[in-house]
């Protein structure tokens, strides 16, 4: 009787002194967190996507309470979570526009040239590094789904070798910009409806060799939205860009691109 | 030297995961990346060697003289426990960049059965109390050499391309067996006191 008695005044002890030493420890050795890291915490969607730059959620809260970042680059969140956040910090929200993925390439595989046949890892990085992959553009969509494989959402398809971005479900978060070899996904504004569909600068002669729907940078769609000075394409080389500060809004445009790249909500399913 | 056998003998002939099979929890579950298994690594090292050293002095100087020796297992399971939540306390206030690094990883090996097996071993064995630190640090050391090889296996595996019905956990099972089946070519290296 004792036996039990003595083991289990012990093992009461041992626990109580475990739990005054934690006691203690609370009490006198907490830190002092600024209660707002946790009500933005709190704010934000929890995704730790990473989108922001920062590690996870949590780790974007505590670089806005220091004024390290900047309120609004939350894609996930949005406007509500900014404006939720601007009202913890006491500032004004700085208005959001929601970005999501465009694959810069319409190369499918009826029109892009392939050069090769890849049997190796179902992968775009490796083959990319497999004598520059299968596609005959260096700069076009392998069609192996590294985006798509990174997307949380999984927002991203492949179809008909040719990577395709579902505007409903992307969140912005950017994840599939870093994992494709070929650099050709950008966050755009998702209100944009017009984009050009190519990556390549190379110049014209170049572009046909080896697909059939590459910009050959003829700056056609230039002349025909008003011009130079109307500002709604930029050029790279031999390639157009949608400036998408001032993009272009009338959809003749599209029906007029030569090479058939510059395309309306393409890629996009419609509604936002 | 005597020293240098103990170390020996832990990292590499009586490796905790790879020969003993304590620990395989965090094994599997932490070794996706490497980075991650060394964070995991340097808490274990941590963890270990202190709670080690205090369940050591409890066993000596309470549980022993009241020969209560029968509900060890008990009495460290609370201690390290309590232990490991004291620690993320303390550290959380003195060595905040340490924290910041391992400071996910510490609730993960709230006795988790290396931890405890450790203790377990050096009570059993009645090893001195140096020497059960240093078997301790040594075994845990062992423990993040297995991890953090594991961890670079598997970020290969990744990129491989087994049979649909070995993806995942099930080829990491496999991959773990093989590197158990090579650290027994350690055995026999050193003839260990424990």
């Amino acid at each position: 009787m004792s036996a039990i008695l003595i083991a289990t005044l012990v093992i009461a002890a041992v626990g109580a002194g475990a739990a005054l030493a934690l006691a203690i420890a609370d009490r006198y050795l907490a830190v002092k967190e600024d209660p707002r890291i946790g009500l933005i915490t709190a704010a934000l969607p929890g995704a730790n996507c990473g989108g922001c730059g920062f590690a996870g959620c949590d780790g974007y809260a505590r670089a806005l309470v220091a004024g390290e970042a900047a309120n609004g680059a939350c894609a996930p969140g949005g406007a509500a979570a900014a404006a939720e956040i601007a009202k913890i910090l006491g500032v004004e929200a700085s208005a959001t526009v929601r970005r999501v993925a465009l694959v810069k390439c319409c190369g499918t595989r009826s029109e892009a040239v392939r050069v090769g046949d890849y049997n190796g890892i179902c992968d775009c990085a490796s083959a990319a590094a497999t004598a520059g992959g299968d596609k005959g553009c260096r700069h076009g969509c392998l069609g192996y789904g590294a985006c798509a494989n990174v997307c949380p959402k999984h927002a991203i398809r492949v179809e008909d070798g040719l990577a395709v971005v579902d505007k409903r479900l992307c969140i912005g978060c950017g994840k599939c910009v870093s994992a494709c070899p070929r650099k050709l996904i950008e966050l755009v504004p998702a209100s944009a409806t017009i984009h050009v569909l190519c990556a390549n600068p190379l110049k014209g002669p170049e572009v046909t060799k080896v697909c059939g729907v590459g910009c050959i940078g003829c700056h056609l769609c230039e002349k025909n939205s008003g011009g130079k000075e109307a500002g709604h394409f930029t050029f790279d080389g031999f390639l157009a860009k949608v400036n998408y500060d001032n993009p272009p809004e009338d959809a003749a445009i599209v029906a007029k691109c030569p090479r058939k790249c510059i395309r309306e909500d393409a890629h996009f399913e419609t509604g936002a | 030297m005597r020293y240098l056998v103990i170390i020996v003998g832990a990292v590499l002939v009586n490796n905790f995961v790879l020969n003993r099979f304590l620990g395989c929890c965090p094994f599997l579950g932490v070794s996706k990346k490497t980075e991650t298994a060394l964070g995991m690594s340097g808490a274990v090292v941590f963890v270990m060697t202190i709670a080690s050293a205090v369940t050591w002095c409890l066993d000596r100087f309470l549980l022993a003289p009241l020969g209560l020796q029968y509900i060890h297992t008990l009495a460290f399971i609370l201690v390290i426990a309590s232990l490991v939540q004291f620690i993320d306390i303390a550290m959380k206030r003195f060595m905040p960049p340490l924290h910041a690094a391992l400071g996910i990883f510490l609730p993960l090996i709230t006795t988790n059965c290396a931890v405890l097996g450790v203790a377990e071993l050096n009570t059993k064995n009645g090893t001195p109390f140096f020497e059960a630190v240093l078997f301790s640090f040594a075994a845990a050391l062992g423990f993040g050499f297995a991890l953090v090889l594991f961890s670079g296996i598997r970020e290969k595996l990744a990129h491989a391309d087994p049979p649909r019905c070995f993806r995942g956990v099930a080829i990491a099972l496999v991959t773990a067996g093989l590197l158990s089946l090579a650290f027994m070519g350690f055995s026999g290296l050193v003839k260990t006191p424990y």
